[in-house]
């Protein structure tokens, strides 16, 4: 392995980037286990909201994937 | 979802973000506006597919609808009530548009889940059209519809006067970033579900592991498979909610 250290930061940045999507995933599952908690106690309600559902899964996996954009930026386009 | 950006040349028979590379159809050389490259092809097959299955396959119109018609007729109410529910009944006017991007959205990501295909919509430079299309014509609609009166989407007037400048600044930012989380989300996640495809494909060139990884690329293709829709709803969705923000900007 060679390389210089500006390549080395690149690396150790796009694995930092890395972390954003693992903290997308605890927002994705929290939306998703607290509308399943909801939906269990009032299951008639539930239908109703799906689409509600999928926005919310859709905002914060948003940001996991500007990370995971972020770490693509830095592998490939710096 | 999935996070691989990986893989500088060691290891690994081809690099996994091989498979997006733009090439031109016929021969080599620059691309120009007008080569047609694997892009445009794969565009034009998935709008070939709408056009068989809305036009050719409805041609019946039949009382009791055959197979392919069935289907056309559930997408097309599915998006109907989707309209209906999130914009109100004045949105269905918009219908069209927010129909043509699911389907063109949903056929060009199943297209690209067949193997040797190419994905257009794991291009940023596709999805930002798309997305950026999508927030000028409601930015256009809203001016249209309500004046000047639509700038009171930013101005929340059930919040304390002293925070509502600061509000009406996140709101401002948040209205402009919108088009581009629109189209991020779109193209991150099926460029990421293919990378891990990928990914796991040149595992697979290691003896002592192919079979793990064969049967993680069997189960990733059937989390892709689910992608592609929720992505393909995901983006009409919110389509539907800026609309719905377009049309009746006072909270």
């Amino acid at each position: 392995m060679e390389g210089d250290i500006a390549s080395m930061g690149q690396f150790i940045g796009a694995g930092l980037a890395a972390i954003g999507s693992g903290a997308a995933a605890i927002g994705v599952g929290h939306v998703a286990g607290n509308f399943l908690a909801g939906a269990l106690r009032n299951p008639s309600a539930a239908g109703s909201q799906t689409a509600t559902l999928f926005i919310g899964l859709a905002f914060a996996e948003a940001l996991g994937i500007f990370s995971f954009l972020v770490a693509l930026l830095l592998m490939f386009a710096v | 979802m999935a996070e691989e950006a990986h893989s500088e040349g060691t290891g690994l028979v081809f690099h996994p973000l091989d498979q997006f590379i733009v090439k031109p159809l016929f021969g080599e050389g620059p691309i120009q506006w007008y080569t047609p490259t694997n892009v445009t092809l794969w565009m034009a097959l998935a709008v070939l597919c709408v056009v068989a299955l809305f036009v050719i396959g409805t041609r019946g119109r039949a009382i009791v609808p055959t197979r392919v018609q069935s289907v056309a007729e559930v997408m097309y109410g599915f998006i109907y009530k989707m309209i209906e529910d999130v914009t109100g009944h004045d949105g269905v006017k918009y219908f069209p548009y927010i129909m043509t991007l699911f389907v063109f959205i949903l056929f060009a990501n199943y297209l690209g889940l067949l193997p040797m295909s190419f994905t257009p919509t794991s291009h940023i430079a596709v999805t930002a059209v798309l997305g950026f299309g999508v927030f000028i014509i409601v930015t256009l609609i809203g001016f249209v519809k309500n004046g000047p009166s639509f700038l009171g989407l930013f101005w929340m007037s059930d919040a304390p006067l002293i925070l509502r400048p600061v509000i009406a600044i996140i709101e401002v930012i948040s209205y402009f970033v919108r088009p581009v989380s629109h189209s991020i989300r779109l193209a991150g996640n099926i460029m990421a579900g293919h990378a891990v495809i990928k990914v796991f494909a040149g595992f697979a060139a290691i003896a002592a592991i192919s079979p793990i990884s064969i049967l993680a690329i069997v189960a990733i293709y059937g989390l892709e498979v689910l992608v592609a829709f929720i992505q393909a709803y995901v983006f009409t969705i919110l389509t539907c909610v800026y609309l719905k923000d377009a049309l009746h900007p006072h909270h």
